[in-house]
């Protein structure tokens, strides 16, 4: 019964947006406020029928109830709460569905929150919004209804992958698709501002904030999804270019650039057609990921079980949006404003540049995503393109990134002076450049590239400090003043320093955790050892374990330092789960710091003696956390800047030269 | 879980196989998703780390392994692809997106400097209006 009420209220949803576009559209159109009016209402309750659906689903989920298709597919009762839970968005349908409960959710936001915006303006943002879920929902009801019930349900369900049975999976897709998806309202705007004609400081005032929160929300979800691999996968790795983690990146690539030419657009009036364009094709690469991740045209390892009939949908709808978009601003572009002047050295040409970059990665990640399609079109030859191929062509791209980075917040608009900002760094670069000549000597072995890394890395901490010590005039002022100017900082510039810091640790991290991790691995007896850099291992129990859903074989492996000293016990696991009959390894983390000894146990073998053996691999993962911590900085500094009273207040206001 | 460190596997000599595993971080597990052979744990996967780690033993250099996979397997065994006439335009994107870029930008620079040449001076007809609006305040 409430699935039939769910699959009603999914329904009920489509409808709803079908009101939400037309009352909107022509409450523009005819500058009628009691329409728009309207417009909002359904606006606010196509969210509200999407609530209702999705928490029916959750409820089918929770109660086993294997009547629903999905649920039969995707659950089973002995797998536990969170993860009934998490099972509603663990497959394509429930996902799709969260997709539109998102897309709705935004949708409703700007009607509750943008009061602020030119009325007519905000009436074609959420008419686009509410076309948006048109689209969206009708897909998800017609061809991809997560709600169908089965004729004959059976006694037990499927259950969900055990890869995907993870704390730090289950809340993945929320905060990823309140990232991607959010870029719809950027889109939306857009598309009212060229429809309005208007592409100005104020537009660039509108979007920013829904940018920023969309970006830092799309941050903290990519990030739970590198942790999750990081461990779950058991060998370590964090990123592996995989078309499905690239579908995810490329957004946040353009959301990046965006924040940034936004800012440029909002101070100076320049960049108007460039950021709008911006605007669009964030909310583009967002459908260009759900068609790659959904319609099996490329083999990942994360990609959901697919059909191709639903590939071709779901391409439609990317271009009839996204064809749209473009369109209407190939028709608009030209009547836009250039805006304001600037020198080659400003502030402005540093954005550019940064746009350019960023520009360049997002090419480079689209291009090594679709090559092999595109080859096999056009000459029929297999190619793959792997990890090597982007760690040669996108970290050069991003090295010049985080090069010119720190000297970008010191130039003045308009006009800067070059050598002013070398006063203002050398400091940073010089200990940076120390630093980075101190970890080559030292860390063994020796390693040019990752040594310039870290410089790197300390360079953007150092150049942030610097800064914010320029801000506040520390060294230079009377100490009362220092803080009277720290107190009086706009939180837009708090969020700057933390996010460019924040990126700083990122590199860090990833330069000394790829270059100097340690790995060991060997077949081990109960009480057998092994050495792992400064550590030995000691095998000393191997027992098994009947989890809620699965058996698990554990070990217990003693760690402790070479020159003695106990450091702690890891208790890795390999779960064979009945249900689907797959077998996962459980890796046992022990922080230490910043790094982590990562202990993985492999299945049983005979030893050399024919007693039983497991294998036990181990590494050392040096400032591995810094590669997790940094991009959650990053996103600490979105919600930073997001909190600035002028973001909130001055929404749709009148530009006034607010100093930041 | 990276399978190649597997001990039943390694070779005995430690530089040899540190340019084995060198080599299979370049090598795609061919039944894989999308997966190296140091990472996957698929028989094949397996299959082909023993004969890269032979070659290896047998002395061949990087180049003659990467050839000797390609020509039984084709290109798509590498995960790098080779720079070729094929490839060429996956290799130069970066860089081109990148000239354009910066082309674009030092050419609108300029066209902007130009366009801040110093004001001329008013037309008559300006100046009367200017006196006229000034006139009223």
């Amino acid at each position: 019964m409430i699935v039939e009420f769910g699959a009603f209220a999914l329904v009920l949803a489509l409808v709803l947006s079908v009101a939400q576009s037309g009352l909107s559209a022509v409450g523009a159109l005819r500058r009628s406020g009691a329409l728009a009016g309207a417009g909002r209402g359904a606006a606010v309750a196509t969210f509200a029928a999407l609530v209702c659906a999705f928490a029916a689903l959750i409820h089918a989920f929770v109660t086993s109830d294997f009547s629903v298709a999905n649920v039969a597919a995707n659950s089973h009762t002995a797998k536990p709460l969170l993860y009934k839970v998490a099972g509603a968005w663990g497959s394509h349908e429930g996902s799709m569905l969260l997709w539109c409960l998102v897309l709705t959710g935004y949708g409703a936001a700007m009607a509750v929150f943008g009061e602020r915006l030119p009325p007519r303006l905000r009436a074609w943002a959420i008419a686009v919004q509410g076309a948006l879920g048109v689209l969206f929902l009708a897909y998800t009801v017609f061809a991809s209804n997560p709600m169908t019930r089965l004729p004959e349900p059976p006694v037990e369900g499927r259950s969900l992958n055990p890869l995907l049975q993870d704390w730090a999976l289950a809340v993945h897709p929320p905060f990823l698709y309140s990232g991607y998806v959010g870029f719809s309202v950027v889109f939306s705007l857009a598309i009212a501002a060229l429809i309005e004609g208007r592409v100005d400081a104020a537009f660039a005032r509108w979007v920013r904030p829904w940018t920023l929160a969309a970006w830092s929300l799309l941050t903290v979800g990519i990030t739970l999804g590198a942790f999750w691999a990081y461990y779950e996968l058991g060998w370590g790795g964090w990123w592996f270019w995989d078309p499905v983690e690239n579908a995810s990146f490329m957004p946040w690539l353009i959301g990046a650039a965006l924040l940034h030419s936004a800012i440029v657009l909002e101070k100076r009036g320049a960049l108007p057609g460039w950021t709008v364009f911006l605007a669009l094709a964030a909310f583009g690469f967002s459908m260009l990921g759900a068609f790659l991740v959904r319609s099996g045209v490329l083999t990942s390892v994360h990609a959901f079980a697919v059909d191709p009939t639903r590939g071709v949908l779901l391409l439609s709808i990317m271009g009839i949006a996204a064809g749209f978009g473009f369109v209407l601003f190939a028709i608009r572009a030209p009547s836009l404003n250039a805006g304001g002047l600037f020198a080659p050295v400003s502030r402005e040409s540093a954005i550019v540049l940064n746009n350019i970059i960023l520009s360049a990665a997002t090419a480079t990640v689209l291009l090594g995503t679709l090559y092999p399609l595109i080859r096999e079109a056009l000459d029929g030859e297999a190619v793959s393109v792997g990890p090597p191929f982007f760690n040669l062509t996108f970290t050069p791209l991003l090295v010049l990134a985080l090069a010119i980075l720190p000297a970008g917040p010191l130039l003045a608009w308009k006009r800067g002076d070059a050598r002013l900002v070398v006063r203002r760094l050398w400091l940073a670069l010089v200990i940076a450049a120390v630093l980075g000549l101190v970890a080559y000597a030292v860390v063994t072995p020796r390693k040019a590239l990752a040594s310039l890394g870290l410089v790197l890395g300390f360079w953007l901490i150092g150049g942030a400090l610097a800064e914010l010590a320029e801000r506040v005039k520390a060294f230079r002022a009377p100490w009362a003043e220092v803080r009277r100017r720290l107190s009086g900082l706009p939180r837009g510039a708090w969020g700057m320093t933390i996010a460019h810091a924040g990126l700083g640790l990122f590199a860090l991290g990833a330069s000394f955790e790829t270059a100097w991790r340690v790995e060991s691995a060997q077949a081990l007896g109960v009480g057998g050892k092994i050495e792992l850099g400064a550590y030995v291992l000691t095998l000393t129990d191997v027992g098994t374990l009947d989890g809620p859903n699965y058996l698990a074989e554990r070990g217990v492996v003693r760690i402790e330092k070479k020159t003695g000293g106990f450091v702690c016990t890891a208790e890795p696991e390999r779960r064979f789960f009945p249900v689907g009959g797959q077998t996962t390894s459980e890796v046992a983390l022990c922080p230490r710091g910043l790094d982590d000894l990562y202990v993985v146990i492999g299945e049983r073998r005979a030893g050399p003696a024919g007693e039983p053996a497991w294998l036990v691999r181990a590494y050392v993962n040096p400032w591995v956390r810094l590669i997790f911590l940094g991009p959650l900085i990053m996103a600490l500094g979105g919600a930073v800047s997001l909190s600035d009273r002028r973001l909130r207040l001055a929404v749709g206001r009148k530009a006034k030269g607010a100093e930041a | 879980m990276a399978a190649a460190s597997d001990p039943s596997e390694r070779l005995a000599d430690p530089g040899q196989e540190a340019r084995a595993r060198e080599i299979f971080k370049q090598v795609r597990c061919l039944v894989c998703q999308n997966e190296s052979i140091d990472d996957s744990e698929a028989d094949l996967a397996r299959d082909l780390r023993v004969l890269v780690r032979d070659q290896v033993k047998q002395g061949r250099s990087d180049g003659e392994i990467r050839a000797f996979l390609t020509e039984r397997y084709g290109e798509f065994v590498l995960l790098k692809p080779p720079f070729s006439a094929g490839n060429a335009v996956l290799w130069l994107t970066p860089l081109a997106v990148l000239l354009a870029g910066g082309g674009l930008m030092v050419a609108l620079l300029r066209r902007r400097r130009e366009a801040q040449a110093p004001p001329e001076a008013l037309s008559p007809e300006e100046e009367a209006r200017l006196r006229g609006l000034l006139g009223k305040e």
